[in-house]
């Protein structure tokens, strides 16, 4: 007996969402990279409810290169922080406002 | 060596160029030599070539060069060539002859100044401009040289530019040129709408089948008339050339008085198969003509710095060029246009002479006496002044009696009378200034010690003196065939109607009055400055408004002032704080305005903050989703 | 089964509301582990076994350390200082957005009729047939994915160097 897309999507949207507001009402951005990374996974798990109801391994193939570009994602953004951390000793978004030049 | 015409223009532009570029290294002799040789040169050829036309058989003449196509468009073709008629050659001799001694002259009179290579470059650029314009077979190519001696009589008067008035006459001549030659280009432009072509010969052969009074050929002679209103002076644009007198001395002999002011009689004598066509451009030209003539005289009684005196009479002078034109003697107009380029420039020259020698004092009213100090200048200048009142046998007699007489026969018993009236102002107001300058007591500043000029001075003085003698010879009237002029410049010259005879009786009695009208004029000058010199000052409290309008050369420069250059003025200023500044300015400052204020309120838009842009993000995906759901709902 | 999902979906979603309402990361991070796993966990339910498994060598392990090691360099001690009332409004604003996309979403998808694009056999999802079509269908991503990778590396190696020359 499967689990119903509709719960796969439920979920999927429900975690999204969450990942979502995290990005937009955190400062940390340590916590904003995590949030990104959940929503990175409720997508995931949409691929992963479509394959199961249609019982195609395409999803999965998705899931596995999403799985890919998080890894090097995480990567540079880590670095990322790290370089701006020991320039600025800071990893509140609220202080990099350098975007505006 | 008639086929090397091309070269009379170019010695005096290698000239320009060497002086001009290599000048300042050069030592003034050298700078003096390349310039004056560089004139010479072209003399030479030009004495060459008239010999050698001479000898031509009629059907060879005349003669056209083509140096190499300038501009060819279409239909239209302009040429760089020279034609080489009677007209041309008289024109090349007076302008290369009478330029050479006054660079010779120059040489002498402009030896302490510290611009002598700038002058000198100038002075073979005009001679270049002016033997093209004179030589040219076209009306472009002629308008070439119509503006570059426009060009360098500007950079001539205004040559000592640290002078606020020198600068400011420069611009006024150019300026008032400038309107002449706007006429001159909407006759050029009206000519080859009418006739396809700007070649002389080609024009005049087809004006051939137009009707006298033409109302094309009409407007064309008229607009030609303006710009030659504009070069040569005559009402109403002769205002600028008083003011040419702040040039150095030389300048206003070679330009102002001898070669350039011509361009207009000459242009208009090259043209006379188009004004033969236009009875009301001839009389316009006559009525001008004899206008200006009197009108010019009477400013010159009343001046007293001898250059002005002597652009006034310049100004008369042109009129009674202009006047026989307009009664259709051309031919006696270029032969006045001759003897005058001779006497006029041994005038000017004169002038330049008692000014160096008088550390440079213009005013006649602190001379006087200086006939024993410098007795070359005063012989001179006395011959001069008797060929330019007109008494036998100077040169000025010969060709001031056939204007006198053609505007009689030919034309109205009212030129004839303003022109006999202007002779006597004329024969008045020169040998006026013949008495204050060198008889009488010397009235000179004590520090002023007059010397006489120095030979490289004094002998192009004897040479124009004696021109100025003999020159009027070559058209000795009366008799049949000793008028050599006219005979050799007829093939040049449509003339209005066949020639008539008169009696001879009737044309040495003309001659017998016109000296009788100057000997009047100059005994009277001698009875006012000579015999009683309070006279002058009775004359003048006793009509003092006739005076107060002459002495301010009749205000016309006031008024011109009042209605033409403050009203440009004012409109220029309206466009410009009004029109500029305003409208144009503030549509580009305003838009400029608007951009930045636009920007300064967007900007706020971009904080820089992160978590703005992600909202931003998020916005924009709920509207896309909501529209997507809308549209598959 | 039914019931394991929703014990797992609902472990799921409290570990995610931790994630962001914790103040301090490295507790934020510890529940993102939680979720982590319980997302693993419906992927096991789900027959995809390959990808539970490198849900949580990867996920769970790798990433996860990296961002913990982070965290514990950087040293941040102090928790995340009150928000300003100023941002207030546009944080209402963001969770109003994006919930109302999520619920957009979720209204969509309910009336979406899904037509499959290819369906297989049942039971697979296996390892063996997740590699077939990793080395065949999709090697080409699969390649370009290592490049990706490297890519990411010297990026990260070049951004940690001390002193940008």
């Amino acid at each position: 007996m499967a689990v119903p897309l509709e719960c796969y999507l439920g979920l999927s949207v429900a975690l999204f969402t969450l990942g979502a507001i995290g990005v937009l009402i955190r400062r940390n951005i340590l916590i904003i990279l995590m949030c990104i990374e959940m929503m990175l996974n409720a997508v995931n798990l949409a691929f992963i409810g479509f394959a199961d109801t249609f019982k195609a391994v395409d999803g999965q193939m998705f899931v596995f290169f999403v799985m890919t570009v998080a890894a090097a994602e995480v990567a540079v953004g880590l670095a990322l922080v790290v370089a701006v951390f020991r320039n600025r000793a800071t990893v509140s978004v609220d202080d990099l406002n350098l975007m505006k030049w | 060596m008639i086929d090397y015409v091309w070269l009379i223009p170019v010695f005096p532009l290698v000239g320009f160029l060497i002086n001009g570029l290599l000048g300042q290294k050069l030592s003034k002799n050298t700078v003096g030599a390349i310039g004056s040789g560089a004139v010479g040169l072209s003399f030479l050829l030009t004495v060459g070539i008239f010999l050698e036309y001479l000898k031509l058989p009629p059907q060879a003449r005349p003669v056209e060069k083509v140096v190499y196509t300038w501009i060819a468009s279409g239909a239209f073709q302009a040429p760089v060539a020279f034609l080489v008629d009677p007209l041309s050659l008289i024109m090349l001799l007076v302008v290369s002859g009478v330029s050479t001694l006054i660079h010779i002259y120059s040489v002498g009179y402009m030896h302490d100044d510290p611009g002598f290579y700038r002058y000198f470059s100038y002075l073979n650029l005009f001679v270049f401009a002016m033997l093209t314009l004179v030589g040219a077979n076209n009306f472009l190519l002629m308008f070439v040289g119509w503006e570059g001696v426009g060009l360098c009589s500007y950079l001539l008067i205004g040559f000592w530019y640290e002078k606020q008035s020198a600068s400011d006459a420069g611009k006024k001549a150019f300026v008032v040129n400038r309107i002449g030659d706007f006429g001159f280009l909407l006759g050029m432009f009206l000519i080859f709408w009418t006739f396809g072509s700007l070649n002389f010969r080609e024009v005049f052969a087809l004006a051939g089948n137009f009707p006298v009074g033409d109302l094309t050929i009409t407007a064309i002679t008229l607009c030609l008339f303006l710009g030659a209103t504009g070069k040569s002076a005559q009402l109403p644009l002769y205002t600028w050339l008083p003011d040419a007198m702040e040039g150095p001395t030389p300048v206003s002999a070679l330009i102002h008085a001898a070669t350039m002011v011509t361009a207009g009689v000459y242009m208009v004598a090259r043209c006379s198969a188009l004004y033969v066509l236009a009875p009301i451009s001839l009389t316009t030209v006559a009525i001008v003509g004899a206008g200006t003539a009197i009108f010019a005289a009477t400013i010159g009684l009343a001046q007293f710095d001898i250059k002005r005196v002597l652009a006034y009479s310049t100004v008369s002078q042109l009129g009674y060029m202009f006047l026989a034109c307009g009664v259709g003697a051309f031919i006696s107009g270029i032969f006045h246009l001759m003897t005058h380029a001779f006497f006029k420039a041994l005038l000017f020259l004169d002038s330049g002479s008692v000014i160096h020698g008088m550390h440079g004092e213009q005013d006649m009213r602190k001379m006087g006496g200086l006939k024993k100090k410098m007795p070359i200048t005063y012989k001179t200048y006395i011959l001069a002044t008797l060929a330019i009142a007109g008494i036998f046998p100077f040169a000025g007699f010969f060709s001031k009696d056939e204007i006198l007489f053609f505007s009689l026969v030919d034309g109205h018993l009212v030129y004839w009378g303003i022109a006999t009236a202007a002779a006597f102002i004329t024969a008045f107001y020169m040998f006026r200034s013949v008495f204050m300058t060198f008889h009488g007591e010397a009235r000179w500043d004590p520090h002023v010690h007059p010397h006489e000029s120095p030979p490289l001075m004094t002998v192009p003085l004897i040479i124009l003196a004696v021109l100025s003698v003999v020159g009027g010879f070559v058209g000795f009237p009366i008799i049949e065939g000793l008028h050599v002029f006219r005979d050799f410049l007829a093939p040049s010259i449509t003339p209005l109607k066949a020639a008539e005879h008169h009696s001879v009786t009737f044309e040495v009695a003309m001659m017998i009055f016109s000296m009788g009208v100057a000997g009047v004029g100059i005994y009277t000058a001698y009875k006012m400055y000579m015999v009683k010199p309070e006279l002058p000052d009775k004359v003048v409290a006793k009509f003092p408004t006739v005076y107060d309008y002459v002495y301010n050369k009749y205000y016309v420069d006031e008024l011109y002032d009042a209605t033409v250059v403050e009203p440009i003025k004012d409109g220029s200023n309206f466009l410009w704080t009004g029109v500029d500044d305003q409208v144009v300015d503030g549509a580009v400052n305003g838009s400029a305005g608007f951009v930045a204020w636009l920007s300064a309120h967007l900007r706020k838009l971009e904080t820089g903050f992160l978590s703005n842009y992600a909202l931003a993000i998020l916005l924009g995906v709920t509207v896309i989703v909501g529209y997507l759901l809308g549209y598959v709902g | 089964m039914q019931t394991l999902f929703y014990i797992l979906a609902g472990t799921a979603l409290v570990a995610g509301a931790l994630v962001v309402f914790q103040t301090h990361p490295l507790r934020s991070a510890l529940w993102l582990i939680v979720n982590f796993f319980a997302v693993a966990g419906i992927y096991l339910l789900a027959s995809a076994e390959f990808i539970a498994a490198i849900q949580i060598i990867v996920y769970a392990g790798a990433i996860m350390v990296l961002f913990l090691f982070v965290i514990m360099l950087l040293n941040l001690r102090q928790p995340e200082e009150p928000m300003p009332m100023s941002a207030l409004g546009s944080r209402i604003l963001a969770v109003t957005l994006a919930v109302t996309t999520g619920f957009l979403v979720m209204f969509g998808l309910k009336q979406a009729v899904i037509i499959p694009a290819r369906t297989g056999p049942p039971g697979l999802g296996n390892t063996e047939s997740v590699a077939r079509l990793l080395f065949t269908d999709y090697l080409l991503p699969f390649e370009v994915t290592s490049v990706l990778l490297l890519v990411a590396i010297v990026g990260a190696v070049i951004l940690s160097k001390s002193r940008l020359k």
